[in-house]
């Protein structure tokens, strides 16, 4: 018997656990909605869903939420590859949860749309009557996800609650929930931010501009770089520059910070995060930074 | 501010190649130990150490350390989540974590070894493919520490390092790793466990964690990261038995894809190729792979742990729950199994309650489930009076199912034979299971046939008269007991050769032997030498049948496996002959012939007869030969005429 031939490659065993998490939910869920942001993540996710499915069509929609202040570049990508997968796209805008009063904008030069999502998510969530959204968080981000399921539950008040989490034994996911209650589903749980970015390397997937290094006016806050745009106030003391930089996740203009960098391809950025000394949530997630718990209070109220 | 390494072009180039191209694979490992045994210092040096903590990372350890007022790192707070939790008194629960080296990528499945949490460690050790027991020197083999054993081989972990750790508070004293090992094994030696391996660390000030120690000369083993880097986990993954769950029906509009019909699952075992034949069960149609499909396109082979999509060539009826194998290689259909459950409920298990199985993608009702007994994961004390089971309780159950499922026993295939079950009415995941192949592990001998009821014996023309008397000789069964190196062997060989050569056909059956090929997938606990001396109990029959004297040479060491053999023959009257071949265990030890003995002494064995496991003296054997007074010529002679005296011998010519 030549065991030790059947080898699979660790990406690859990673691809085939996530697609067996997305076959189970769809299998197992009455309806699923995929989350996409434009970000590495989601494109992971996308990928892994064709790989799940083709040749038929998903079998659940995805769903994009727009806080309006996105980086165009972003926004002009989701569009293209979603137009390119032949999928059907869903967005659920901020703007519009604002301009129904459902959430107030924040003002001030910290202002930002972060928190407001988790409402317009939950609202769109209940409207179209889905029980299982697929997400990108990954454990290696941050250490209060270390302990997230791949199935995590929300009550119907979209809330995580910690003693309520189903132990995850071998494969077998226990997806019954009651009615409004729904899951968020993290496929790629067990990757790391290179396994991403490899994974995207190896299958040749196309990512936001923004991912690689280019020119940018900046500012710097709090030892990082801003992007300087419409959405984000400068206060007194802090002034513009022109930086090479690029992002190392696609959120929000006004919370997302750039890293100095001059990768400009996949390989160069593989080969930066390889040898890169910062984790990615405290190197540009401004709103991680705020407390030490921030990220469990989040999960608390329904963010990812 | 940070910074990065700048990497020019044809840097990047080498490092992207070196990350793509290494065939680097996959370990998880389930880390377990007792509170304050120095679990999360020893996550913290591996990461530490192997260069995995970033430095916003790092700064927190160091500012914490600073605040806590220690003069060294604590790298505890690297993995410290779950610590703080703990104080609050909110979710303990497992923490993963990730770390690479050039050789291998991990995942760390933290689970938090406090007494009350069996069932963290269930659930991480459940997919895992190593598991690390700690122990701390100064305490020796605590409780937990057997608790955590006996959870690893429950859930079939194929690998087991005890680290034993604060060597650096024993002054590094071999005496005292020495202890813990003979202690740990003495227990390990009622468990199944392939392979553990005993490392000397200190986590704090990294001893043989990454570094091999200097401290510790006479440790002659690998530290464990390279044990981890390096420990063959290959053959790990069953890739014999053909085993495809279906999950979902590929079934794009005709629209767009012209009748394509795929069934989409993960491989649980085996190899599978276009143009084998399957077997879908439970239904029971038949057809042929006619390609293996992937995003990608069509494949030549698929196994674990690959996602695929089958297509057949017959358009039969399968869908989610439908599991595709090979004819001629098929897991038991059934809604009635034995499993041992571990409770992960704070709800006790209540029989009035309406559970649910899950079990590969199939889910079936509950009808009956019947508590056998609970077992103390201490002292493995089984308390047969329990009738039902609370938050991490371990119990061995009998349910009985509205469906059946196609399973295999858990020994087998984790994947088959794993479930969980769930309560309806909460919809909790209440406990979580490993099947047992009723066979082996049942104490009682089972029901004939039970698990292939319909499969019929082929009659032949040829009796047993006729075969007999063409021959000139009967066959039957001659069975040596004793302890390895009472001279069964030796024996049995010189029997044999007397038959051979005075023109009657024998055959030796020596246990070693079997164990290469026929019975080469068993260990040596209980239940594995019972299902050996099973094996070896039926091929003797067919031999015996066949007109050969067969002569068993098998120390079973247990009276009712013994039994089993004998009744076995007695069914079909067929002469069973049991011999046991007696010699001190002293003389044996002494003896020595495979060096079985020194190994079992020096730690390396567990479970050898006569020293970690016990040896059940024949009661009421048809001959005793005592190895140490007689000669080998003086014992063949009595076992000689004992055939005489039985009719077994051929009539001289
Ligand atoms: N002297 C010594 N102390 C250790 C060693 N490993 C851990 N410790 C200490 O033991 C205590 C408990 O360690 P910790 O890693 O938090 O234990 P856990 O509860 O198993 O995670 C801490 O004070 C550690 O510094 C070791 O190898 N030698």
């Amino acid at each position: 018997m030549p065991a030790a031939t059947y080898h699979l490659p660790h990406l690859r065993t990673l691809e085939a656990e996530a697609v067996h998490v997305m076959r189970e939910v769809a299998a197992e869920f009455e309806r699923p909605v995929l989350l996409f942001s434009g970000g590495k993540d989601s494109i992971v996710l996308l990928r892994l869903a064709e790989k799940a499915f083709r040749p038929a069509p998903f079998p659940f929609a995805v769903m994009h939420v727009d806080t309006g202040h996105n980086f165009p570049e972003a926004i002009e990508f989701r569009d293209r590859r979603i137009e390119e997968i032949g999928e059907r796209l869903i967005v659920a805008s901020v703007e519009d949860s604002i301009r129904q009063g459902r959430v107030v904008e924040q003002t001030g030069p910290r202002a930002s749309r972060n928190a407001l999502q988790t409402v317009t998510l939950l609202d769109a969530i209940r409207e179209h009557g889905f029980d299982a959204a697929f997400g990108g968080a990954r454990r290696d981000e941050e250490r209060a996800r270390a302990k997230e399921r791949v199935l995590s539950f929300r009550d119907e008040f979209g809330q995580w609650e910690p003693q309520r989490q189903r132990p995850e034994v071998w494969a077998l996911y226990n997806a019954r929930i009651r009615n409004g209650e729904h899951a968020r589903v993290f496929p790629i749980s067990n990757w790391t931010e290179l396994d991403v970015w490899q994974y995207i390397a190896e299958e040749q997937l196309e990512v936001p501009s923004i991912y690689f290094a280019h020119e940018r006016e900046v500012f710097e806050r709090d030892g990082m770089l801003y992007a300087v745009s419409p959405f984000i106030e400068m206060i007194d003391g802090e002034r513009a520059f022109s930086a090479t930089v690029r992002y190392r996740t696609v959120g929000d203009m006004s919370c997302t910070g750039a890293v100095e960098s001059s990768a400009a391809t996949l390989e160069q950025v593989v080969a930066e995060i390889a040898a890169t000394e910062v984790t990615e949530r405290g190197q540009t997630r401004a709103d991680d930074r705020v407390s030490e718990a921030a990220m469990e209070d989040r999960k608390r109220q329904g963010y990812f | 501010m940070s910074t990065f390494v700048e990497s020019s072009d044809e840097e990047a180039r080498e490092l992207f190649r070196r990350l793509t191209e290494r065939p680097a694979d996959l370990l998880r490992f389930a880390t377990a130990g007792s509170v304050d045994d120095g679990k999360s210092t020893l996550i913290g040096r591996l990461l530490y150490d192997s260069k995995q903590v970033l430095t916003d990372q790092l700064e927190h350890v160091e500012q914490t350390s600073q605040r806590m007022g220690h003069d060294f790192l604590d790298l505890s707070l690297l993995t410290d989540g779950l610590r703080a939790e703990r104080e609050q008194g909110i979710t303990i629960d497992v923490a993963y974590r990730y770390f690479a080296t050039a050789q291998r990528r991990f995942i760390i499945a933290d689970t938090p070894g406090h007494e009350q949490y069996t069932r963290n460690m269930v659930t991480g050790a459940s997919t895992a493919d190593l598991a690390i027991v700690l122990v701390d020197a100064r305490k020796g083999v605590l409780a937990q520490s057997k608790r955590h054993a006996f959870i690893s081989s429950l859930l079939a972990i194929p690998h087991v390092v005890v680290c034993v750790n604060k060597m650096d508070l024993v002054a590094y004293d071999e005496a005292v790793f020495d202890s813990i090992v003979d202690e740990f094994d003495r227990f390990a030696a009622r468990l199944e466990m392939s392979d553990v391996t005993f490392i000397p660390i200190s986590a704090l000030h990294g001893d043989n964690v990454v570094e091999r120690s200097t401290a510790m000369p006479w440790y002659q083993g690998p530290p464990l990261l390279y044990h981890l880097e390096h420990v063959h986990i290959a053959s790990d993954r069953n890739l014999i038995d053909a085993r495809f769950p279906v999950q979902w029906v590929i079934r794009p509009p005709s629209s767009s894809v012209a009748d394509y019909r795929a069934y989409a699952g993960q491989v649980a075992g085996g190899v599978m190729r276009p143009g084998d034949d399957v077997l879908v069960l439970p239904g029971g149609q038949r057809s042929t792979i006619a390609a293996i499909d992937t995003f990608e396109g069509s494949v030549a082979e698929a196994f674990p742990p690959m996602s695929v999509a089958l297509r057949l060539s017959d358009e039969i009826d399968v869908g989610r729950g439908s599991m595709i194998v090979r004819p001629q290689n098929q897991p038991t259909v059934s809604g009635r199994f034995e499993a041992l459950l571990c409770w992960m409920s704070e709800r006790p298990l209540d029989r009035r309650r309406r559970y649910v199985v899950k079990h590969t993608t199939r889910t079936a009702i509950v009808g009956g489930l019947e508590v056998r007994y609970r077992i103390d994961v201490e002292t493995l004390h089984r308390d047969e009076r329990a009738t039902a089971l609370e938050l991490n309780d371990l119990g061995r159950v009998r349910i009985e199912l509205n469906a059946p499922l196609v399973f295999d026993s858990y020994r087998r295939n984790r994947t088959t034979g794993s479930l969980i079950v769930i309560d309806e009415a909460t919809n909790e995941t209440v406990a979580a299971g490993v099947i047992l192949d009723t066979e082996v592990d049942e104490l009682e001998p089972a029901p004939k046939s039970e698990r292939s009821p319909n499969v019929r014996w082929q009659g032949t023309r040829m009796t047993r008269d006729r075969r007999w008397r063409a021959l000139g000789h009967p066959g039957a069964t001659i069975w040596f007991t004793g302890l390895p190196g009472a001279g069964k062997s030796t024996m049995a060989a010189a029997v044999e050769e007397r038959l051979i050569v005075a023109g009657q056909s024998a055959f030796l059956l020596d246990g070693d032997n079997l164990r290469h090929g026929l019975n080469g997938d068993l260990g040596f606990d209980e239940a594995a030498r019972r299902e050996n001396v099973r094996r070896t109990a039926h091929v003797a029959q067919l031999i015996a049948e066949s007109g050969t004297v067969a002569l068993v040479s098998l120390v079973s060491p247990y009276a009712a496996d013994r039994e089993f053999a004998a009744k076995l023959h007695a069914g079909v009257e067929l002469e069973f002959i049991e011999i046991f071949v007696d010699a001190p265990l002293e003389l044996c030890e002494q003896r020595d012939p495979k060096g079985l003995y020194a190994r079992a002494r020096a730690g390396e064995l567990a479970g050898l007869t006569g020293i970690g496991a016990p040896y059940e003296r024949p009661e009421d054997p048809d001959l005793v030969l005592g190895t140490l007074e007689e000669s080998v010529e003086r014992g063949v002679e009595r076992v000689l005429e004992l055939l005489a005296a039985r009719d077994i011998l051929r009539d001289a010519p």
